[in-house]
C-alpha cells in the first residue's frame, strides 16, 4: 500500500509539472488559482475534517493574506516577507477568534467566523484609505528570486507549485506528528480524548489557527496571481464555496480538498455550455452527493472500492466496537 | 424624539418579520437539530410562488397566496424534509449544512433562471396610507405587519402550548427518545415542523415583499438577520426568537441613522459576537443539556 501510494503521489507531481506545459494563459491561470484555492481548502481541511470544527471565515482569512501581501509588495517590501507576515497574522487573527468561540463550543465557532467573515468584508470595502474600498488594489509585483523572474504566467504557476507542495509537506508533517494525532482523537471522540488527557480545547484552537495560517498563504499567492483584489472576493460566499471544496472532496481525507477544489473550480468551466443553469445543475449535484455518501467524492470512491472487494470489509462487531 | 419613535416603530415592524424566520428556524433546530442555511431563501420563494399565481395563472391576489401556501408546504416543508433532511440526519450536520448551502443555490439560481434576476414589484397587502401622528409618519404596512406577525407567532405559541399535537411538538423537540417511548408519534411531529417552518416564510414572503419587492437574492440577508435573531434571542425558545428579531430590526433601524450607513450591517454581528460571548445561550434562552 505505501509504495503504491508514493508511486501515485509521483506520478501526481510529475503530472503537475508537464499539466501547462504548452497550454494558453488562461489554462495556466485556471492552474495556478486551482493549486492556491487547494492550499486554502488543506488549512480548512484541517480545522473541519480533522479537527471537526467548521469554519466560515476561510475566504476571510485569505482576504487577510492577500491585503497584508498586497499592501506589503506594494511598499516595496520583499513577497517573502509579505507572505510571512500574512501566514502570521492569520495564525495570530485566528487564535484570537478562535479562543473566546471555543470557549462555548459546537456551532458557535461556525456563527462567530461567519460573523467575523461578513464585518471584514464591511471594513475591507469602507476603509477606502488603506484598501482602496470597493474599488480594490491593483498592480501588486509577482516576486523575483535571486534573479528568477516569476512574472510570466508559467514561472509563476512552477512558483505556485513549489508552495502548494511545501504546504502539502507541512500539512502531512502536521498531520503526523503527535498533534495531528489529537487532532484525529479529538474528532472521533473528544470526550474520551479528553480522558486521555487531551487538552482538548487548546488543541482544537491550535487547528483552527494552523487552518487560518494556510488560508493566509493562499491569499499571499492570490495577490499577486491576480494582481487585483476587491473585497467580494473575500465574501461569506467564497467561505462557503471553501467549505463545499472540503466536503465534496471528501473531509478528513489528505487529498480531499484537492479533489474537491479541482470539482469546485473546473466544474464551472466543463459546464459552460448549460449557460446560466450550471449553478442549478451543480447545486442539485452536491445535494445528491451529500445524501448518498456524505464522505465526499473519495468517500464514494472508497465505498465502491469496498463493494467491489466485499472481503476486505471489517467485521460488523469489530467495527462497532471501535465506535464506543 | 419623533424621529426616534418612528425609527423603533419600522424596526419593530421589520424585526417581526424576521422573527418569522428566526422562530421557523429555531423550531427546526429544535426539532431536528437541523440548522437550515437555506431559510433566507425559504422566505424569498414564496413571494415568486405569489407572482406566479397572479400572472401565469390569472389567479387574484388572495388565491395566489393560498396557491403559494400550498406550494411552500409542499416544497419547503414536505419535499425539504423528505428528500433531503431524513435521508442525511443519520451522517450528522455537517453534510447537512453544506446540503442546505446547495439548497439555497438552487433555489435563488432557479428563480434567477427562470423569473429573472429584475426585482418585481409585489402587490400591497395594507394600504399604502400614512398617518400623520404629532409629527411621527406612521404607516399603516408597518402596523399592519407587525400585527399579523405577532399575531401568527402567538398563534403558534397558543397551538404549542395548549393543544394536544402542540404538546406532542414540544415533547419530540425536548427530547425525542423518551417522547416515542411515552406514545409521541415523532416522525408526524417533526413533519409538522417542518410545514410550520414553510407557513411561518410564506407568511414572511408576502409581508416583506412589497418593501423589499421580489428578488431572486433577497435570501442573502434575510437569511443572516434570521439567525442573528434567533442567537442574540437564544436558540432554543420561541420568545427568544421573536425577542431577537424584534431587537435586530429596531437596532438595524437606529444604527442607519445614528452610527454609519457604511457600517450598519455591522453591528448586529458584532451584538452576535459579544452575545456568543458572554451568553452563549442567547438572551432569553436556557442552556441545553451537554450530550455525550
Amino acid at each position: 500500500m505505501i509504495p503504491l501510494r508514493r508511486l501515485l503521489v509521483g506520478i501526481g507531481v510529475a503530472a503537475l509539472i508537464v499539466a501547462p506545459i504548452g497550454q494558453g494563459n488562461y489554462i495556466i491561470y485556471t492552474l495556478s488559482s486551482w493549486l492556491l484555492f487547494s492550499i486554502a481548502a488543506m488549512g480548512l481541511n484541517l480545522t473541519l475534517g480533522y479537527a471537526g470544527q467548521v469554519s466560515l471565515a476561510q475566504a476571510g482569512f485569505m482576504g487577510i493574506g492577500a491585503y497584508v501581501t498586497a499592501l506589503m509588495t506594494l511598499a516595496g517590501i520583499h513577497w517573502l516577507f509579505a507572505a510571512v507576515a500574512s501566514i502570521s497574522a492569520c495564525f495570530l487573527i485566528g487564535l484570537m477568534l478562535g479562543y473566546p468561540a471555543l470557549r462555548v463550543q459546537h456551532h458557535f465557532l461556525a456563527f462567530v467566523t461567519l460573523a467575523f467573515n461578513t464585518l471584514l468584508f464591511l471594513v475591507l470595502r469602507n476603509e477606502e484609505e488603506i484598501t482602496g474600498g470597493s474599488f480594490g488594489l491593483v498592480g501588486m509585483p509577482r516576486p523575483d528570486f535571486f534573479g528568477f523572474s516569476t512574472m510570466k504566467n508559467l514561472q509563476f504557476y512552477y512558483f505556485t507549485l513549489v508552495c502548494f507542495l511545501l504546504a502539502a509537506g507541512v500539512m502531512w508533517w502536521i498531520l503526523r506528528s503527535p498533534w495531528g494525532r489529537a487532532f484525529k482523537a479529538l474528532r472521533e471522540n473528544p470526550i474520551r480524548a479528553e480522558s486521555l488527557g487531551l487538552k482538548i480545547r487548546r488543541q482544537t484552537l491550535l487547528a483552527f489557527a494552523f487552518g487560518s495560517a494556510f488560508a493566509g498563504l493562499a491569499g499571499a499567492l492570490q495577490s499577486p496571481l491576480v494582481q487585483f483584489i476587491e473585497p467580494s472576493s473575500f465574501g461569506l460566499i467564497h467561505s462557503l464555496k471553501l467549505l463545499l471544496m472540503v466536503v465534496v472532496g471528501g473531509a478528513g481525507y489528505f487529498f480531499g480538498p484537492m479533489l474537491g477544489a479541482a470539482v469546485v473550480i473546473l466544474l464551472p468551466e466543463v459546464l459552460r455550455f448549460t449557460e446560466g443553469y450550471y449553478l442549478i445543475i451543480y447545486a442539485v449535484l452536491v445535494i445528491v452527493l451529500m445524501v448518498y455518501s456524505p464522505g465526499g467524492l473519495i468517500g464514494l470512491g472508497r465505498k465502491l472500492y469496498d463493494w467491489m472487494k466485499p472481503g476486505q470489509e471489517a467485521r460488523r462487531d469489530i467495527e462497532q466496537g471501535v465506535q464506543l | 424624539m419623533v424621529e426616534f419613535l418612528q425609527l423603533i416603530l419600522s424596526g419593530l415592524a421589520a424585526g417581526s418579520i424576521y422573527a418569522l424566520a428566526a422562530v421557523g428556524f429555531t423550531l427546526l433546530w429544535q426539532a431536528s437539530q437541523t440548522i437550515n442555511f437555506a431559510q433566507g431563501e425559504f422566505v424569498m420563494l414564496p413571494a415568486f410562488f405569489v407572482l406566479v399565481g397572479m400572472t401565469v395563472l390569472g389567479m387574484p391576489m388572495w388565491p395566489s397566496v393560498l396557491f403559494a401556501l400550498v406550494l411552500s408546504l409542499l416544497i419547503l416543508g414536505v419535499m425539504f424534509k423528505k428528500l433531503i433532511v431524513e435521508p442525511m440526519l443519520p451522517h450528522g450536520t455537517l453534510p447537512l449544512v453544506i446540503a442546505t448551502i446547495a439548497l439555497g443555490l438552487l433555489m435563488k439560481e432557479s428563480v434567477k433562471e427562470f423569473y429573472g434576476a429584475t426585482a418585481q414589484p409585489f402587490p400591497p397587502v395594507f394600504p399604502q396610507t400614512v398617518y400623520n401622528i404629532a409629527g411621527a409618519s406612521i404607516s399603516v404596512q408597518d402596523l399592519g405587519n407587525l400585527a399579523v406577525s405577532m399575531l401568527a407567532i402567538a398563534g403558534l405559541q397558543l397551538f404549542l402550548n395548549r393543544t394536544r399535537t402542540g404538546r406532542c411538538m414540544q415533547a419530540t423537540a425536548q427530547n425525542p427518545a423518551v417522547a416515542e417511548i411515552l406514545g409521541v408519534n415523532v416522525k408526524r411531529m417533526v413533519m409538522y415542523t417542518f410545514l410550520v417552518n414553510a407557513a411561518l416564510a410564506t407568511v414572511a414572503s408576502v409581508l416583506i415583499s412589497p418593501i423589499y419587492l421580489a428578488k431572486f437574492s433577497n435570501g442573502e440577508t434575510l437569511g443572516l438577520v434570521a439567525f442573528i435573531a434567533a442567537i442574540v434571542g437564544g436558540f432554543n425558545q420561541i420568545r427568544g426568537a421573536l425577542a431577537g428579531g424584534l431587537l435586530i430590526g429596531v437596532i438595524d433601524n437606529l444604527s442607519a441613522v445614528y452610527i454609519s450607513a457604511a457600517y450598519r450591517n455591522a453591528v448586529p454581528l458584532i451584538l452576535l459576537i459579544v452575545i456568543i460571548l458572554v451568553r452563549p445561550q442567547g438572551l432569553l434562552g436556557t442552556s441545553e443539556g451537554r450530550t455525550v
